[in-house]
């Protein structure tokens, strides 16, 4: 059934995708995130440096005798020390001209906030530079000391190189466990719609029921159609057996009024081709009596397997009685049984349905024997409780063993021979119901056997 | 025309001469004709350096390394100006050295298993430890203590001013960097210092270009005291040992480091390297007795640091304003 149905892309692939796939985008923006949001930090440490050194030199200027004197502390370019040995330059300027340092170091663009750091490519270098200015009154007028110290950015860069790796450790570390949760969460997720899968996989043929279990909220509307969808199947189901069985009844008490009005006839005529017209008639009669009387087994069987009543039953005896029975009917066509039973094999089975299997069964062998041949019905206790019936007709067809248990199937060697078809329908019927099995096969000698195992 | 020939002759004539005459003495180890030539400008007397240098040539087949010394400032000056012109620069003005390679005259060498407090952006290497002494005339301390601290000699100089007139000497701060850095280090560690330049000024105090001259000045008894001598030198005159006592202060210790660098436009940087490695294990692992220099003291500066470091701050006494200013306070205190 399954591979009649599109499937469109899994669901619990979609998920896990879906899921990965977030995961992955919150690693890398995790990464990149925390990478510069460590850069900042690291420039701002660099920066708070490079200011605290501007102010110690700043700190220092004075103007003495109308001359500038800036005697900074040795602890002012100390303090720049770093384990990359990184470069170190400065400049002192006072109204933007060189006082002392380093003439070429590049100075700010237009004007400063109180202490600015911007950064410059220097001698193939990264440089990172901060200025700041003070004002200072040399005797009349205002004069401004601009002080600028710069590094270059190896200690930094190693840092974040350090950073990178770390986070990068860290965002995979995030990755994996992210990968493993979306399965845990994919499989979680997925459960119970495969729960209910195999619990409806599970199910007999007949069980038409509502599923009762409990189902996630997201799964309630599509179990609720399937409720309903099921629960009109059933419906119509019933409707349509409670119609056969209805109609095999109506028609079987008319069939019996008209073949007793046809032996009655048949006494009474004389002329041989009236008596061979009316011969045909009764076998034609009795004919559909007996298919009207296995759409009655059938739907029986139908409707008592969803509601067995099972019973200890003697299967021995009750073979007994059906062959007794049959014994007409056998004697009719010069047929006789040959019963071999064990004592006493018991079952737990409804009787009425083990009767109506077996009578099919019995029914079915009676008519494929020719005349004059012997039907060996045997009960026993093996593995199970087995009624096996074997006659000496022509046997199953080999090709389709398996299909002559659906309904209307008939063999093909079974063509002049009258029957509806739908005794081994009933017999597999009943056997599914007390899960029992019944097997079809030929024996060495020719001759179909079946095996009823309860 | 021929005027103006002789004109420019005469300019480079004057010029060479003027390059010339940057450096004090010259030497060369190995033959001259060899044709990988190692060109070597140092602050160290070829005495204390041939050991080192002929080791090298002797290890090395096919080289050879002409040697010139010149002072601190003057190597600071031609590495600065032609950078091309040396291959390597030996300085003991640790600062100069370290603004060399501050300012990018300096080539990194990677791959050397140097002490990290003893390098610096692998380009400048120190290789020697080497304390400031207090050198003093045996005869004119004779029958009294040794002063072991510069509080000791100040005091020994205020009691008999007048044996000590003209007798006390250091370096002129003005012409050698490495008295400059000396004298800049003390200053910074202590004002010990300023008092014992005053005593020194006051007792009209002797001012040298290079500490050699001041250790054969005290043996010859012209001078009794001689302030921040390289202790290293005074050791290396086995043949003054009778005549001078070389004192380490117990107050304080200045300690330098003697540095190198290869030019970052060095002619043979290869040669370099390999000379410089041979430099680097000599002195830092070498047990050899013949070496004159002092070994680099492997153990890490601790807490009673003296050792000078090689960091940024060694700038800060190059800044124009703060030289102007030390030396204006030094000459105060020394020139009376």
């Amino acid at each position: 059934m399954s591979d009649l149905i599109r499937s469109s892309a899994s669901l619990r692939q979609r998920l896990t995708l879906v899921l990965i796939g977030g995961a992955g985008v919150l690693a890398l923006v995790l990464y990149f995130g925390v990478r510069l949001y460590a850069t900042q930090i690291a420039q701002q440490g660099q920066d708070d440096i490079l200011r605290a050194s501007v102010t110690a030199i700043l700190d220092t200027a004075v103007i003495r005798d109308d001359r500038l004197e800036i005697d900074f502390p040795y602890a002012a370019l100390s303090m720049l020390n770093t384990p990359s040995d990184d470069r170190v330059f400065y400049a002192i300027r006072q109204d933007g001209t060189l006082v002392s340092g380093y003439s070429e170091l590049p100075q700010p663009l237009g004007t400063l906030a109180p202490a600015a750091s911007w950064s410059v490519p220097y001698q193939g270098a990264d440089l990172r530079l901060t200025t700041a200015a003070r004002s200072l009154i040399a005797g009349d007028s205002d004069t401004t000391i601009t002080v600028t110290v710069a590094q270059t950015q190896d200690a930094l860069s190693v840092t974040l190189a350090q950073i990178s790796r770390n986070v990068a450790f860290f965002g995979a570390g995030f990755f994996v466990l992210a990968v493993l949760l979306s399965f845990w969460a994919t499989a979680s997720t997925i459960g119970p719609l495969n729960r209910l899968a195999q619990s409806v996989t599970r199910r007999g043929p007949q069980d038409l029921s509502p599923v009762a279990k409990p189902v996630p909220a997201e799964m309630v509307p599509l179990v609720a159609s399937l409720n309903t969808l099921m629960g009109r199947l059933d419906q119509s189901l019933t409707r349509s057996e409670d119609f056969i069985a209805e109609a095999a009844h109506r028609v079987r008490t008319p069939l019996a009024t008209v073949r007793s009005h046809a032996e009655t006839t048949l006494q009474r005529v004389d002329d041989e081709e009236n008596r061979s017209a009316l011969r045909a008639m009764i076998r034609a009669i009795d004919e559909s009596s007996r298919a009207a009387g296995q759409l009655l087994d059938h739907a029986m069987t139908t409707f008592r397997a969803d509601h067995l009543d099972r019973q200890n039953t003697n299967l021995s005896e009750l073979v007994q009685d059906l062959i007794s029975g049959l014994e007409p009917v056998a004697e009719m066509k010069d047929i006789s049984f040959r019963l071999r039973t064990e004592k006493d094999v018991t079952v737990s089975a409804d009787p009425i349905l083990v009767q109506n299997a077996i009578r099919n069964l019995i029914d079915n062998a009676l008519k494929y024997s020719p005349a004059e041949s012997d039907i060996v019905v045997s009960v026993a206790q093996e593995d199970m409780a087995v009624v096996r019936i074997c006659d000496a007709g022509p046997g199953f067809p080999k090709d389709h063993m398996a299909g002559l248990v659906d309904r209307f199937a008939r063999g093909e060697n079974a063509k002049g021979i009258t029957g509806s078809g739908l005794g081994l329908t009933i017999a597999h019927d009943v056997a599914l119901a007390h899960n029992g099995t019944l097997e079809l096969s030929n024996a060495k000698g020719g001759g179909a056997c079946v095996t009823f195992s309860l | 025309m021929r005027y103006v020939f002789a004109l420019i002759l005469s300019v480079l004539a004057t010029s060479l001469c003027a390059q010339e005459r940057a450096w004090e003495d010259r030497a060369l180890f190995g033959a001259a004709d060899t044709p990988r030539m190692l060109h070597v400008l140092s602050s160290t007397d070829i005495a204390l350096f041939a050991p080192i240098a002929e080791s090298f040539v002797a290890d090395t087949p096919g080289i050879a390394i002409e040697y010139y010394v010149a002072g601190t400032a003057d190597i600071d000056r031609i590495m600065r100006k032609s950078p091309d012109r040396f291959d390597m620069a030996i300085s003991s003005a640790m600062d100069l050295q370290f603004k060399l390679a501050n300012d990018g005259y300096a080539l990194a060498l990677d791959g050397f298993d140097h002490p990290d407090w003893a390098e610096w952006r692998q380009s400048v290497f120190a290789f020697t430890s080497e304390p400031a002494a207090i050198v003093l005339n045996r005869a004119a301390f004779a029958g009294a203590q040794m002063p072991q601290t510069r509080q000791a000699l100040i005091r020994r100089l205020r009691d008999t001013p007048e044996q000590f007139r003209g007798k006390v000497g250091t370096y002129d701060v003005r012409q050698s960097g490495l008295g400059y850095l000396f004298a800049t280090q003390d200053a910074r560690t202590s004002e010990t210092f300023w008092r014992l330049m005053e005593v020194m000024g006051n007792l009209d105090a002797q001012l040298y270009c290079c500490s050699s001259d001041m250790i054969e000045d005290v043996a010859a008894g012209r001078l009794f005291v001689a302030y921040n001598v390289l202790g290293s030198y005074a050791e290396a005159r086995k043949d003054l040992s009778d005549a001078i006592e070389i004192v380490l202060p117990a107050d304080f210790r200045t300690v330098m480091m003697r540095t190198a660098l290869v030019s970052s436009e060095a002619p043979d940087p290869a040669l370099a390297r390999s000379f410089m490695e041979h430099l680097l294990t000599q002195q830092s692992g070498g047990t050899s007795a013949a070496l004159a220099l002092p070994l680099l003291d492997l153990q890490k500066p601790g807490s009673e640091q003296s050792t000078i470091q090689l960091e940024p701050a060694l700038l800060t006494y190059l800044d124009r304003l703060k030289t102007e200013r030390f030396i204006k306070e030094w000459e105060d205190a020394i020139i009376q």
